[in-house]
C-alpha cells in the first residue's frame, strides 16, 4: 500500500478545502456557478480518494458497498425530484448528514474503546458530535414531514414546552459529563437518544410559515455536525468545511428572518401561525373590485412595462410554464416584462428563482426585492400571482398589523394592479390584505394557471 | 498548542471565510447554495470511511455502522451535487 506522510495528507485535505471555497465562490453569479459546482465536486473526489489510501483503512468491502448504494440512491433522488419539492429533498439530505455524524461518532468511540485509548477531550468531542448530529437528524425528519404534508404544518404547542426542553437539555449536559468521566456505550446511547428526542421537540412548535428559516437553520446544523466530527477525528478538512456550511446556513437563516420581520429567537421558540386558521374567512369582502381575464389582457397589451410578482401559490398551480407563454406574447407586442422576487416567495431561500429558471424564464429578467422596488412607480401593470403577504401595504402603514415592519414589494405604487387569486383567503400569516381595497387594484378570480393561459391566448388572438 | 486549540483556530478562521464568501452569493442562487453545501457537509464521509475500513478481531459491528455512515454520506454527496448541477443548468440568459 502506498504510504504518504501525515503532512502530505494534510496538504491534500487543504487543497480539498480550497476547492470547496472556490465552489461556493462560483455561486456569486449564474455564469460561474456550474464551474463552482465542478470545483466542489473535485474537492470531494480528492478528499475521498486520499482517505481511501489512508493506512488506517484496512478493508474495502463495506466502504465500496456503502459508496455504491449511496451513489445509486442519491443520483436517482436528485434526478427524479420535482423542483417544487426541493425543500423536502434538502431537508431529507440534512437528516442523512446528521445520521452519518451520529454513526461516525458511535463507530469512532467503539474503535477507541476497542483499542483502549480514550482521552477526556476526545470523549467530550464525540458526545458533542453525536448530539449535534442527532438533533440535525430528527429535526430534519420533522421538517421533511411538515414540508411533505406527512405531519400537520401547524405548530404543536403545549404548556411548559420550553421548560421540558430545557430540562432535557440539562440532563444531556449532565449525562455527557458522566460519560466523559466513565465512558461506556450505554451512556453514549441514551444521551444520543435524548438528543434525538430534543431534535423532534425543537421543530414541532415551528409553523409552516417559518419553514424557510427552519430549513436554513438545519442546513447550518448539518455543517456544525460535520465540524464536530472533524474535532473527534482531529481532521482540519472536516472542521473547516463544516464551518463553511455552518456559516452559510446561519446567514441564510438570518436573511430569511429579516425578510419575514421575525427575530431568530421567536422563530425557534415557535408557535407562530397557530391562530392563522381561526382568522381565515372565505368569501369576497366589501369594496373589492374584480376583473375578467379579458379586461386584464387588454390593459396588459397596452402597457409598456409589466412587473410580475410570483408567489408560492403560482408554483402550486404549476403556472410557471404558462407564464413563459404570457411573457413571449407580451414581448412580441413590445411590452417589457420583469419578475420581482421577495426573499420568502418560495418555501426555501431562492426557491422561486429555481422554479422560474425551470420554466425557461431567463434569469436576467428576474429581480430581487431591493433591485426592483424603485421601479414599481413606473410600472403600468403589476401582476400578482399567488403572492399575498409580501405585497401587503399594511406592513408599511399599519402599526397594528402583525406584518408591520416586514419588507414588502411596493406593488401598490404601480398604475394598475391585478391579483390572480382563488378566493379571498388570507395568506400564511392569516392577515387581511389592504392592497385588495386599493382603487388601482382589481382581483382576477380563478386558478393561476388557467387565468394566465387565458391572458396569453387573449393576447395572441389580438381580439381587442 | 494542543491539537484541540489548533482545531479551534481552523474552525474560527473558516467561519470568517464562510461569512465573507456566502454574503457574496447572489440571492437568486440560494437554493443551489443550500444543495451544494448539503453535498459538501457530507465530507463526514472521511470519518465514515475510516470507521467502515476498520478491520480487526470482532469488529464486524463497527464496520456495519461504518457501512451505514458511508451510505448516508454518499447519498448526500451524489444527491447534492447532481441536483445542484440540474438546477444550475436551468439558469439561462435571454437569447
Amino acid at each position: 500500500m502506498l504510504e504518504l506522510s501525515a503532512d502530505l495528507y494534510a496538504a491534500f485535505y487543504l487543497l480539498a478545502t480550497i476547492l470547496f471555497v472556490f465552489g461556493l465562490k462560483g455561486l456569486s453569479s449564474p455564469k460561474t456557478a456550474l464551474r463552482g459546482n465542478a470545483s466542489a465536486m473535485a474537492g470531494m473526489i480528492l478528499a475521498v480518494v486520499v482517505t481511501l489510501i489512508h493506512p488506517s483503512v484496512k478493508s474495502y468491502t463495506w466502504i465500496i458497498a456503502g459508496l455504491g448504494a449511496g451513489a445509486l440512491i442519491g443520483t436517482v433522488l436528485a434526478l427524479k425530484i420535482q423542483m417544487t419539492a426541493m425543500p423536502q429533498l434538502v431537508a431529507a439530505l440534512h437528516s442523512f448528514v446528521g445520521l452519518a455524524a451520529v454513526l461516525v461518532a458511535a463507530g469512532t468511540l467503539m474503535i477507541h474503546l476497542h483499542e483502549g485509548e480514550v482521552s477526556g477531550v476526545l470523549l467530550a468531542e464525540l458526545m458533542i458530535g453525536s448530539a449535534i448530529g442527532a438533533v440535525t437528524f430528527t429535526g430534519s425528519i420533522i421538517a421533511f414531514g411538515k414540508l411533505q404534508g406527512l405531519v400537520g404544518s401547524n405548530p404543536v404547542v403545549y404548556k411548559g414546552q420550553h421548560f421540558i426542553n430545557l430540562l432535557i437539555g440539562l440532563v444531556i449536559i449532565g449525562g455527557s459529563v458522566q460519560f466523559v468521566m466513565s465512558p461506556d456505550l450505554i451512556t453514549f446511547a441514551w444521551i444520543t437518544a435524548l438528543s434525538l428526542l430534543i431534535g423532534v421537540l425543537l421543530i414541532i412548535p415551528i409553523g409552516g410559515a417559518d419553514m424557510p428559516v427552519v430549513v436554513s437553520m438545519l442546513n447550518s446544523y448539518s455543517g456544525w455536525a460535520a465540524s464536530a466530527t472533524g474535532f473527534t477525528l482531529n481532521n482540519h478538512l472536516l472542521i473547516a468545511t463544516g464551518a463553511l456550511v455552518g456559516s452559510s446556513g446561519a446567514i441564510l437563516s438570518y436573511i430569511m428572518c429579516r425578510a419575514m420581520n421575525r427575530s431568530f429567537f421567536s422563530v425557534i421558540l415557535g408557535g407562530f401561525g397557530a391562530e392563522a386558521s381561526a382568522v381565515a374567512t372565505g368569501g369576497p369582502a366589501k369594496g373589492v373590485k374584480s376583473a375578467a381575464a379579458e379586461d386584464a389582457a387588454f390593459l396588459l397589451e397596452n402597457s409598456t412595462k409589466v412587473i410580475v410578482i410570483p408567489g408560492y401559490g403560482m408554483a402550486v398551480a404549476q403556472a410557471q410554464h404558462a407564464l413563459k407563454e404570457l411573457q413571449a406574447a407580451l414581448e412580441e407586442k413590445g411590452v417589457e416584462l420583469k419578475y420581482a422576487i421577495h426573499p420568502v416567495a418560495g418555501r426555501m431561500p431562492g426557491h422561486m428563482n429555481v422554479l422560474l429558471a425551470e420554466a425557461d424564464i431567463p434569469y436576467d429578467s428576474v429581480f430581487e426585492m431591493d433591485e426592483i422596488n424603485s421601479e414599481f412607480s413606473s410600472a403600468d401593470v403589476s401582476l400578482v400571482i399567488g403572492a399575498n403577504d409580501v405585497v401587503n401595504p399594511d406592513a408599511k402603514n399599519d402599526k397594528a398589523s402583525p406584518l408591520f415592519g416586514m419588507p414588502i414589494l411596493d406593488v401598490y405604487k404601480s398604475r394598475q394592479i391585478f391579483v390572480i387569486k382563488r378566493s379571498m383567503k388570507p395568506g400564511y400569516a392569516g392577515v387581511d390584505n389592504s392592497l385588495f381595497y386599493y382603487p388601482n387594484c382589481a382581483l382576477v378570480f380563478g386558478d393561476a394557471k388557467e387565468v394566465i393561459e387565458k391572458l396569453a391566448s387573449a393576447l395572441k388572438g389580438g381580439g381587442h | 498548542m494542543s491539537p484541540l486549540m489548533i482545531g479551534i483556530y481552523v474552525f474560527v478562521l473558516a467561519c470568517f471565510i464562510g461569512y465573507h464568501v456566502i454574503w457574496g452569493v447572489t440571492p437568486a442562487l440560494h437554493t443551489p447554495l443550500m444543495a451544494v453545501t448539503n453535498a459538501i457537509s457530507a465530507i463526514v464521509v472521511v470519518g465514515a470511511i475510516i470507521v467502515a475500513g476498520f478491520s480487526s478481531e470482532n469488529s464486524t459491528a463497527i464496520e456495519i455502522i461504518g457501512f451505514f455512515a458511508v451510505m448516508m454520506a454518499s447519498i448526500n454527496i451524489f444527491g447534492g451535487f447532481v441536483v445542484t448541477n440540474r438546477m444550475l443548468a436551468m439558469f439561462k440568459k435571454k437569447k
